[in-house]
C-alpha cells in the first residue's frame, strides 16, 4: 500500500496553544517596550512628587530648576491648558497639586531635561513650600465625618445599601467576623513609560504608551490638553503587564504637555520607587460579616459592612465598592441579606483596579465566614460549601438572576478529586521548607494545613455601562488583517485574535495592524473581558467578511451563498462537489468589515441595592496545602489545586498561564504582600521592602479547566483573568488557620500573626 | 550634564566606545541608552528582580547594581548577545513553545539566567533551577510555565547526545 509521509501542521485555530505571535522577540530582548522607544532629539521628562501625605502649597519656585544647564522647561499646575483635572468615573484628580497634595507621591511638577540625571538633579531645585496638614489616614473617620472633608467632593466616595429578603431572618448558626484586607501592589515589571512626539505645528500630539484602554486616555489627555480629540493619537506602545494599575491616568498628561511646551519628543519612564507612587493599588478594605445560617450550615442570612480605603482620589473607587457588596454571598445561595458599603476618600495613595476588582476582598471575608459555619455544625469545608453552592437560575442579593452557566459543585468537587500532595518527608530539602533559602526552618516543627477558598467574579463592567468593543477584518488575497484598539498587556489577546480569524474565516496568515486609536474602542483590557468583548468584535467582523465571501463565491460559482461552509481553508458547497480554496475565492478582491460587540445592558442599582448590574459571571475553587513554621511564623505552599469555569477553553496553553499567573498574585496577597503605610506615608515603596513571589515561592499549580459553554459569550468562553487570584488567598489563609488551629483575619498574614 | 568620560566596553564579543557619558551611569543605562542594546530591562534598580540580568566575565549580574565605568576590564554577555541570527536557541524557543513568555519584560534576564544556569550545569535538579532563576521575578506566569521551559530545554538537549 502506498504510503503518504505529508506531514500537515495543525492549524492554529480556535482550541489549540498557538504560540504567541511576538514570543520569539520577547525571547532575543528584540520586542520594543515602551521604555525601549527612543526620538529623534529627544528629551527626558520627571516628575516633582509631594513628600507629605496632606498639605497646603505655600509657594512653587521653579527659577533654580529652569536655569539649570540642559533644563528645557519646567510645568506645574498654571501651564495645564484645559481641564485642570482628570479621573475614570470622577474628575477629581488633579494634573498637578494646585492648592493642595492630598497624598505623598502627588504630582506637583515636571521638568523636561537632557538626561535623566539632570531631570533629578532640576527636581531638587524646584522649591515648595509646604504647610503641612494633619492627613486623614483612618477610612472610619472619613465614613463618620470626624475629619474636615479633605476634598471639595467630600470624605465619602459612595455609599451604597443592599437590602434583600426578610430583614430579622436568623438561625441557630451565628458566625462573624472582622475582616481586613491589605493594600496590595499589581507590581508589573514593566514600569510606566511614554513617549510623546508634538506635531511639527504645535497643535497636536502622538502619545506611545503602555496602557489599558487607549481611547478612555485619550478622551482624559484631550481634555486636559485642551485639544480636539483629533489632535491627539494614542498608539499602544509595548506593555510589559498590567493588572489593573495602567487603567487610570499616570504619566500621559505630564508627558504631552512637557513635548507640547518643549516642542521635542519627551520619553518619560518611572522609577520602581516612583511607580508605587505614580499609580493606584488595590484597595486595603474592613470587611464585618455575619452570616446565620440553619443547623445543617445552610445560610439563612447575611449582614455585612464594608469600609474600602480609596485614598485621596475617586479613580474607580465607586465601581469597586459595587463589586464588592454584590459579591458578599460568594458563589453561594441567600435570600435575606443587610450589606452596608462605604468606598471613602483619605490621604493614603489612591486606590483603584488591580485583578479582581473589590471581589478579592469580599472573598476573604465570605470564604472565612464559609468555615467557621462548618466549624459550628461539624462539617468539612467541602461539605459546607456543596450544600450552598448556587446554580444558574438562583437570585443573587441584588435580586438579579444568574444566567451564567454556574458550575459551582463541580468546581469544588473536581477540586476536591485532584490528589493531595506527599506528605512532606522526614528528611527534605530545606529549599523546600517554610522560610526556604533563609534556612531557618527546622523540619520537625513543621505542621502541614489544608484549606478551601471558592470564589464569583463578574465578567466585563457593569451598572448600565456599554464597554463595548470595536474590530475590523480585512480578507485580500487569503490574507486576514485584523485592526482593533485592545491593549495587549501579556494576556494574550493579539496569540487569540488571529485564532479566531482563522477558524471563522478559513486564512492561515493573519495580520495585526497597529493598536491604536485609529478605529472605535475596545475598552479596557481588564475585568476578565477582552477575550469575551474584543474576542466578540473580531468574531463578528471576521463573520461579516465571511458572508460577503461567500455572496462573492456564490455569485460567480452561481451557488446559494447560504450553502456555502468553510471547511479547514476551503469554501465548499455543503450540498454539492464544489470546493474553492479561501487564498483562491479571495484572489483579488479585498473585503473589509467592522463590527462593534456589545453585551446585553446591565442596570444602576437602586438605594437598596437591588437591580440586574452585572453582565455575567465565572467560578472557581481552590484548595491550598501549606507548611507552616509555627515558631517563626512562616509558610511554604505546597500545592494549589484548582478546577475553574471557563466556559470553552480556546488556547489551552495561555488559559494554564493565566491560571499559574493568577494563583501566584493570590498567594502574594495571602502571605507576602502588602504596602505598608503610617501616618499616610509609604514605607516600602521598593522590591527590596515589598515582597514578591519568586521561583523558590511558587507551588506546584494543578489545575482542572470545567468547560460547559457560556451560551451568552461570543465563543462560548468566559474571561479566565481574575478569577484564578481570588479565592487561592482566603485558600490559603484557611490552609494556615487549618495547620495552626489559630483564626486569622487579615491578609497579608505576617510572621507575628502565626507565632504571636 | 558634565559630559566628559570615555571608556571602552567589552559587550557581546565587540569593542565598544561609550563617549560623552555621566561617570554615575549603570552598565543597564549604558548597554540601553548608549550602545543600543534594549533587551536587558530595567525594573527595580535594586538588584531584586533580575530584568537586567546580564553576564560579567560568565558570572550572572544584575547591570542595575554595576556602575558602567567599573566595567571596562569585563567580558558583558547580554541578551542579544546570547541571541543568533538564524534562529531562536533552544532556551529562546523552549519559553516560547512551553508559553514562559507572557508581558515578556522579564524574560531577556530569564533567558541570560537560564542559558546560564544549563552551562554550569546541564542537569540541574527541580531546586537548583528554582534557585538559580529566584532572583527572576515574573509577575505574568507564576513560574510554572518557566519552569516547564527549563525542564523542555534539558530533555531536548540530553536526547540529542
Amino acid at each position: 500500500m502506498a504510503t503518504s509521509s505529508t506531514v500537515t501542521k495543525p492549524r492554529d485555530i480556535l482550541g489549540t496553544s498557538a504560540l504567541r505571535p511576538d514570543g520569539a522577540h520577547k525571547v532575543q530582548g528584540s520586542f520594543e517596550f515602551t521604555s525601549d522607544m527612543h526620538a529623534e532629539n529627544m528629551l527626558w521628562g520627571a516628575t516633582l512628587r509631594s513628600p507629605h501625605p496632606y498639605a497646603r502649597i505655600v509657594s512653587i519656585d521653579t527659577s533654580a530648576a529652569r536655569a539649570l544647564s540642559g533644563v528645557q522647561c519646567v510645568i506645574t499646575a498654571s501651564d495645564v491648558p484645559g481641564k485642570p483635572t482628570y479621573g475614570l468615573i470622577s474628575s477629581d484628580q488633579p494634573v498637578f497639586a494646585r492648592e493642595f497634595v492630598r497624598y505623598m507621591g502627588e504630582p506637583v511638577a515636571a521638568v523636561a531635561a537632557d538626561h535623566p540625571e539632570t531631570c533629578r538633579r532640576a527636581l531638587a531645585l524646584i522649591n515648595v513650600v509646604y504647610e503641612v496638614l494633619n492627613p486623614l489616614t483612618d477610612p472610619e473617620d472619613a465614613v463618620s465625618g470626624a475629619h474636615d472633608p479633605i476634598h471639595p467632593d467630600g470624605n465619602v466616595i459612595r455609599h451604597q445599601r443592599i437590602i434583600r429578603g426578610d430583614q430579622t431572618a436568623t438561625g441557630p448558626i451565628v458566625v462573624e467576623g472582622e475582616y481586613v484586607i491589605g493594600m496590595q501592589d499589581q507590581a508589573f515589571l514593566g514600569l510606566e513609560a511614554a513617549l510623546a512626539i508634538p506635531d511639527t505645528d504645535g497643535l497636536g500630539v502622538h502619545l506611545h504608551v503602555a496602557t489599558q484602554w487607549l481611547h478612555e486616555d485619550l478622551s482624559q489627555i484631550s481634555a486636559c490638553l485642551d485639544l480636539p480629540a483629533e489632535k491627539v493619537r494614542l498608539t499602544l506602545g509595548g506593555v510589559g503587564g498590567a493588572f489593573g494599575a495602567r487603567e487610570d491616568i499616570s504619566l500621559q498628561v505630564h508627558c504631552c504637555l512637557l513635548a507640547l511646551k518643549s516642542g521635542r519628543p519627551i520619553k518619560m519612564q518611572y522609577s520602581r520607587e516612583e511607580s508605587f507612587f505614580g499609580h493606584v493599588h488595590r484597595h486595603p478594605a474592613t470587611i464585618f460579616m455575619r452570616h446565620h445560617a440553619d443547623s445543617n450550615g445552610k445560610i439563612v442570612k447575611i449582614d455585612a459592612r464594608f469600609v474600602f480605603d480609596g485614598g485621596a482620589y475617586t479613580s474607580t473607587s465607586p465601581a469597586v465598592l459595587i463589586n464588592g457588596i454584590t459579591h458578599t454571598q460568594g458563589p453561594y445561595k441567600c435570600d435575606n441579606a443587610t450589606v452596608d458599603g462605604y468606598a471613602v476618600r483619605t490621604n493614603n495613595p489612591p486606590c483603584g483596579a488591580m485583578r479582581g476588582f473589590g471581589v478579592v476582598q469580599a472573598c476573604f471575608a465570605h470564604e472565612s465566614q464559609m468555615d467557621k459555619i462548618a466549624a459550628a455544625v461539624g462539617k468539612s469545608p467541602v461539605e459546607i460549601r456543596l450544600i450552598n453552592a448556587m446554580v444558574t437560575g438562583d437570585p443573587l442579593i441584588t435580586g438579579q438572576v444568574m444566567e451564567s452557566v454556574a458550575p459551582v459543585a463541580r468546581c469544588i468537587t473536581e477540586t476536591d478529586a485532584i490528589p493531595l500532595p506527599q506528605p512532606l518527608g522526614t528528611t527534605v530539602n530545606e529549599l523546600a521548607l517554610p522560610g526556604g533559602s533563609g534556612l531557618t526552618a527546622s523540619r520537625s516543627n513543621i505542621i502541614r494545613g489544608i484549606g478551601w477558598g471558592v470564589s464569583m467574579k463578574n465578567l466585563m463592567y457593569s451598572e448600565g455601562f456599554d464597554d463595548y468593543a470595536t474590530a475590523r477584518c480585512t480578507l485580500a488575497d487569503g490574507v486576514a488583517s485584523l485592526k482593533f484598539a485592545t491593549s495587549e498587556v501579556g494576556q494574550g489577546f493579539v496569540t487569540l485574535a488571529p485564532q479566531i480569524a482563522r477558524s471563522v474565516l478559513g486564512v492561515d496568515e493573519v495580520i495585526i495592524e497597529p493598536i491604536d486609536t485609529q478605529i472605535g474602542s475596545a475598552g479596557s483590557t481588564s475585568a476578565s473581558r477582552q477575550t469575551w468583548m474584543s474576542g466578540g468584535a473580531v468574531d463578528g467582523a471576521c463573520r461579516l467578511v465571511r458572508e460577503r465571501l461567500f455572496h462573492h463565491v456564490g455569485n460567480l460559482h452561481s451557488i446559494d451563498p447560504l450553502r456555502l461552509v468553510i471547511d479547514g481553508t476551503d469554501v465548499i458547497d455543503q450540498v454539492g462537489t464544489f470546493r474553492i480554496s479561501v487564498a483562491e475565492a479571495s484572489d483579488g478582491i479585498e473585503i473589509s468589515e467592522t463590527f462593534e460587540h456589545h453585551h446585553r445592558a446591565t442596570e444602576e442599582l437602586d438605594e437598596n441595592g437591588q437591580g440586574n448590574c452585572h453582565t455575567a459571571f465565572a467560578f472557581v475553587a481552590h484548595r491550598a496545602v501549606v507548611d507552616v513554621d509555627p515558631e517563626l511564623g512562616l509558610v511554604k505552599v505546597v500545592q494549589i489545586a484548582t478546577a475553574q469555569d471557563v466556559g470553552r477553553v480556546l488556547n489551552p496553553l495561555s488559559a494554564i498561564g493565566q491560571l499559574e499567573g493568577g494563583i501566584a498574585q493570590g498567594l502574594g496577597l495571602a502571605v507576602m504582600e502588602e504596602i505598608v503605610m503610617k501616618d499616610g506615608k509609604v514605607r516600602n515603596p521598593s522590591f527590596t521592602d515589598y515582597l514578591l513571589p519568586t521561583a523558590l515561592d511558587a507551588p506546584d499549580v494543578v489545575a482542572v479547566m470545567i468547560e460547559e459553554y457560556e451560551p451568552q459569550a461570543p465563543l462560548g468562553a468566559k474571561g479566565i483573568g481574575e478569577p484564578p487570584c481570588i479565592s487561592v488567598t482566603p485558600a490559603i489563609v484557611a490552609a494556615i488557620r487549618n495547620a495552626i488551629g489559630k483564626d486569622i483575619e487579615r491578609i497579608p498574614v505576617r510572621p507575628q500573626d502565626i507565632c504571636l | 550634564m558634565s559630559a566628559n568620560e570615555f571608556y571602552q566596553l567589552r559587550v557581546n564579543g565587540k569593542t565598544h566606545q561609550v563617549q560623552d557619558s555621566w561617570v554615575g551611569e549603570s552598565l543597564l543605562y549604558v548597554l540601553r541608552e548608549r550602545l543600543g542594546l534594549p533587551g536587558t530591562k530595567g525594573a527595580c534598580e535594586q538588584g531584586e528582580c533580575g530584568s537586567c540580568t546580564v553576564l560579567m566575565d560568565d558570572a550572572a549580574v544584575c547591570a542595575c547594581l554595576v556602575m558602567a565605568a567599573t566595567a571596562i576590564n569585563s567580558e558583558i554577555v547580554t541578551v542579544e548577545g546570547i541571541t543568533t541570527e538564524s534562529a531562536l536557541t533552544d532556551v529562546q524557543q523552549s519559553f516560547v513553545d512551553e508559553g514562559a513568555v507572557q508581558c515578556g519584560f522579564c524574560t531577556p534576564g530569564l533567558i541570560v539566567a537560564v542559558h546560564h544556569l544549563l552551562e554550569k550545569n546541564p542537569q540541574p535538579s527541580e531546586f537548583e533551577v528554582k534557585e538559580a532563576i529566584s532572583g527572576n521575578i515574573c509577575r505574568c506566569t507564576g513560574y510554572g510555565r518557566v519552569f516547564a521551559a527549563v525542564e523542555a530545554t534539558i530533555r531536548s538537549r540530553n536526547a540529542v547526545k
